[in-house]
C-alpha cells in the first residue's frame, strides 16, 4: 500500500511538501522567509515553463515580458483603479494567455525553432511597452503595488495574522501562501505531463513527424502548452508584485527571460523537481556572491557552460541517475 | 570557612568583570550604516564613486573617534542597478544585518522600490538618487540628498527666462532620468508661462539624434533647446548640435554635468550651458560662498585617496553620510525614531551638494539655487551665477 503510493507520481510532491513544511526551522530572520518565499513564486513560474521547454522541447526567450506583463496588470488594476486581487490576477492571465495564443497559434504550426524568435520580440515589446507608458506603469521608474487582498482581508508581508489561533507574522503568512501555491503549480504541472495532453506533448518532444503520423494535432499541443506556460508565468508575476510591492520593468526584462531558462536547463529539463533545484540555486546565488558581486556574472556563467559540458540533463536527473547507479552497484556487490 | 568565602568573593568578582567587559563591549558596539548601490553594472557610474566616498569617509570618521564614541560599521551591497535586487538586499540590511541607517540607493528605481519596505520597517533612509518622487509626497522614513529633477528644470527655465527666451523645444532620453525630467520640465514650464514648443525624444540606444534636432530647428518660434537625459545620448544630441551648426541657446541637465562629458562633447559643447554642482567649479567660486570650503577639501581629499577625478555623485553618497552623522549626534543615541526626527530638524547643515534646510515637509532640504549655472566655454567650466 505504502508501496504503491511511494511509486505513484504523488512522491515527490509529498517529498516537497515536507521540504516546505521544515525549512522554517532553519530560516534564521525574516530575510531568509522573504527570499524563500521569491523562490517559491520564481519556481512555481519556471515549472510552467518547464512543461514548454521541457515537454514540448519549444524554447521561450519571453517569458519575463508575461510575468511582467501580469505583474503590471496587477499593480495596474488594483493600485491605480482599485480592483481587488483576485479579479486582476485572474484577467491578467486571461489576457496573457490570449497574448500568447495570439502569437503561438501561427508560429508553432512551423517546425525549428521559430517560437523563440517570435517571444524573443514579444519579450522586448512588453518591455518597451512597460518603459515607455509612463502615465500608466510609471516608465522605468517602477510603480507600487498595493498588499495581496481577498474579500477586504488584506495579505501584507509587514502585518501579522492569527491562523487557527496561533500568531503568525505576515512574512510567515505569505510564505505559507506561496508554498501552497507552488504546491498546486507542481501537482496541476504533474497531472498535465501524465494526461492524454502530456503524452502527445511527450511524442510532440521526441519526434514531430512521428507524432503527426499516429494523429497527433501537434500545432494544437502546442500552443496550448505555450498558453499554459504563460498563464504560470502571469499569475506568479501578479502574485510577485503584490509580495514586493513595488515593481519596475526589469521583471519584464530579457535578462529575466534568460534566467528563467536558465533555471530550468540547470535543474533539469523535463524534470518538474528539477527546475525548482534550479530556481533555487541561482535566486541563491546573488545572495552568496553578494561580497564578490562583480563575479555574480561570471559564474552565471561558468555555471550554465558546466552544467551543458557536464550534465546535459540538468541537476536533479544527473544527481538522481548518479545515486541509484551507486545503489544498485552496492545491491549488486552484496548478491 | 574562610577559603569558601574568598572562593566565593573570587567567583563574584569574576561574573562582575565579566559583566564590566560584556557592557564595555555593549558600548563599543558599532554603529551599523547599511548602504546598498549600484556599484556595478549600467549605473556603476553613479554606484562606484558613491561607494569610494562612504568608504574613505566612514575610515576617517573611525580614526577621529568615530559617532557617541562609537566606531561607524559600513555594510553594502551591490544591486547591479536592479531594483528588485535593491530591494532584497535593503531587506537583508533591515532583518540581517539590522543596521541603524540606510544611505544609499543609487538610482530612483532602485530607492523606490525600497521605499515600501523601509517605511513599514522603520528605518531611517537617505536616499542618493533624484526624482521628485522619492521625498513628493513626504515619506515619514525617507531623505534624500541630491538635487529634484525638477530643482534642475526650475533652475533651467529661470536662466532661460533671464535671456529673455519663452518658446524652446525639449529633446530627451527615454531612460528613468529623462522621462522624468521630461514631465517635470513640462509642468515647470507651464507653471512659469513658458511654452515647449517641441517635445522630441530618443531613446538610449540612438546614434544619430540629428532628425530630432532638424524637427526641432524647423519649429516655427523656437528660442532655445534644452536637452534632459544622461549616458551618451546628451553628448550625441551635443556633437549633432553643432554639426547641424543651430545657432540657437542650448541647455543640457546636471544628468551630464561631468568631466567625461566635456571629454566626449569636444569642442561641440562650447557655449552650452547647464544647472551642476558647486564642485565643477570649486575655485571659481567666491570666497564669500559658504560652501567653498567644504566642496575644495571634498574633491581634495577624494582625488588624493582614490587617485582619480571626484564626481557630483559621490558627493550626494557625503552629503547623505555627514547628515546621518550629525543627525545620530543631535539625536545623542541611534534609536530610529530619535534619529529620524533629529534628520527631519537640520537646518542650515554646509554639504557639497548645498545648504540643506530639512523640515516635515521637505526631506530634501535644497533649494534650486543650490545649482550653479554653468557655460562650457573653450572646453572648460565657467561660473555664470
Amino acid at each position: 500500500m505504502l508501496n504503491t503510493f511511494m511509486q505513484s507520481r504523488l512522491r515527490g510532491l509529498v517529498v516537497l511538501a515536507l521540504i516546505l513544511i521544515i525549512l522554517p526551522a532553519f530560516l534564521g530572520n525574516p530575510f531568509h522567509y522573504e527570499l524563500v518565499t521569491q523562490m517559491a513564486i520564481i519556481a512555481a513560474t519556471v515549472v510552467g515553463l518547464n512543461l514548454l521547454v521541457g515537454f514540448a522541447g519549444q524554447i521561450s526567450l519571453g517569458h519575463a515580458g508575461f510575468f511582467g506583463l501580469g505583474a503590471y496588470f496587477t499593480g495596474i488594476a488594483t493600485g491605480t483603479y482599485g480592483w481587488s486581487s483576485v479579479p486582476a490576477l485572474v484577467v491578467g492571465a486571461i489576457v496573457v494567455g490570449f497574448i500568447a495564443w495570439i502569437v503561438g497559434r501561427p508560429i508553432l504550426r512551423l517546425k525549428g525553432h521559430y517560437l523563440s524568435m517570435a517571444t524573443l520580440a514579444v519579450g522586448f515589446i512588453i518591455a518597451i511597452i512597460l518603459n515607455n507608458e509612463r502615465a500608466l506603469t510609471g516608465g522605468p521608474d517602477g510603480m507600487p503595488v498595493p498588499a495581496f487582498e481577498v474579500f477586504g482581508w488584506q495579505l501584507s508581508a509587514f502585518g501579522s495574522y492569527s491562523l487557527f489561533g496561533i500568531e503568525i507574522e505576515g512574512f510567515q503568512a505569505w510564505y505559507i501562501f506561496a508554498s501552497a501555491v507552488l504546491l498546486v503549480a507542481v501537482w496541476f504541472a504533474l497531472n498535465l505531463i501524465e494526461s492524454p495532453i502530456g503524452r502527445a506533448l511527450r511524442s510532440v518532444h521526441g519526434s514531430e513527424v512521428a507524432a503527426s503520423v499516429v494523429g497527433v494535432n501537434t500545432a494544437k499541443y502546442k500552443s496550448l502548452v505555450f498558453v499554459i506556460s504563460a498563464i504560470y508565468a502571469s499569475l506568479m508575476g501578479s502574485l510577485y508584485a503584490h509580495f514586493q510591492g513595488f515593481i519596475t520593468p526589469a521583471v519584464a526584462s530579457f535578462e529575466f527571460s534568460i534566467l528563467f531558462i536558465t533555471m530550468v536547463v540547470l535543474g533539469g529539463m523535463g524534470s518538474t523537481f528539477g527546475v525548482i533545484l534550479g530556481a533555487v540555486v541561482l535566486k541563491l546565488l546573488p545572495q552568496v556572491l553578494a561580497d564578490f558581486q562583480e563575479l555574480e556574472h561570471v559564474m552565471f556563467g561558468l555555471i550554465l557552460m558546466l552544467t551543458m559540458i557536464f550534465m546535459p540533463k540538468g541537476l536533479l536527473p544527473t544527481l538522481t541517475a548518479f545515486v541509484s547507479k551507486r545503489m544498485r552497484k552496492k545491491a549488486g556487490g552484496e548478491a | 570557612m574562610f577559603k569558601t568565602v574568598i572562593r566565593r568573593a573570587g567567583k563574584c568578582a569574576a561574573v562582575a568583570a565579566a559583566g564590566l567587559m560584556m557592557m564595555s563591549a555593549q558600548a563599543a558596539e558599532p554603529i551599523k550604516i547599511g548602504s546598498f548601490l549600484s556599484v556595478t553594472g549600467p549605473a556603476s557610474f553613479l554606484g562606484d564613486p558613491e561607494l569610494k566616498t562612504l568608504e574613505m569617509y566612514v575610515e576617517k570618521i573611525n580614526e577621529e573617534g568615530g559617532v557617541l564614541g562609537r566606531q561607524l560599521e559600513l555594510i553594502h551591497y551591490d544591486d547591479v542597478g536592479n531594483a528588485s535586487s535593491a530591494r532584497n538586499f535593503a531587506s537583508r540590511l533591515i532583518r540581517s544585518d539590522q543596521v541603524d541607517i540606510i544611505v544609499g540607493g543609487s538610482t530612483t528605481g532602485a530607492t523606490m522600490a525600497a521605499v515600501p519596505l523601509i517605511e513599514q520597517a522603520q528605518v531611517p533612509f537617505i536616499s542618493l538618487a533624484g526624482a521628485v518622487v522619492i521625498t513628493d509626497p513626504v515619506k515619514k522614513w525617507v531623505f534624500k540628498t541630491p538635487q529634484t529633477d525638477r530643482m534642475a528644470a526650475e533652475r533651467i527655465l529661470t536662466d532661460m527666462k533671464d535671456r529673455g527666451i519663452t518658446k524652446f523645444g525639449l529633446i530627451s532620453g527615454t531612460g528613468g532620468f529623462g522621462s522624468s525630467g521630461r514631465t517635470q520640465t513640462l509642468e515647470v514650464a507651464e507653471q512659469m508661462g513658458m511654452e515647449v514648443v517641441a517635445d522630441v525624444t530618443y531613446s538610449g540606444s540612438d546614434t544619430d539624434m540629428t532628425a530630432q534636432l532638424t524637427n526641432i530647428r524647423n519649429t516655427s518660434g523656437v528660442e532655445a533647446v534644452l536637452n534632459f537625459g544622461f549616458g551618451q545620448g546628451p553628448a550625441i544630441v551635443t556633437r549633432n548640435y553643432a554639426q547641424l551648426g543651430m545657432e540657437l541657446p542650448f541647455y543640457q541637465s546636471h544628468g551630464v554635468a561631468s568631466d567625461s562629458f566635456l571629454e566626449l562633447a569636444g569642442s561641440s559643447a562650447d557655449g552650452l550651458r547647464l544647472p551642476a554642482s558647486p564642485l565643477l567649479v570649486p575655485d571659481s567660486l567666491p570666497d564669500s560662498d559658504p560652501q567653498k570650503e567644504v566642496v575644495q577639501n571634498y574633491k581634495a581629499e577624494y582625488e588624493a585617496r582614490w587617485d582619480s577625478k571626484v564626481s557630483t555623485f559621490g558627493a550626494y553618497a557625503y552629503d547623505g553620510l555627514m547628515l546621518a552623522v550629525r543627525a545620530m549626534e543631535e539625536a545623542g543615541s541611534t534609536d530610529p525614531e530619535a534619529v529620524r526626527n533629529a534628520l527631519e530638524s537640520i537646518q542650515g547643515y554646509v554639504g557639497v551638494t548645498g545648504v540643506f534646510n530639512m523640515s516635515p515637509e521637505d526631506h530634501n532640504g535644497l533649494d534650486p539655487e543650490s545649482f550653479r549655472i554653468l557655460e562650457v566655454q573653450n572646453g572648460e567650466w565657467k561660473l555664470i551665477n
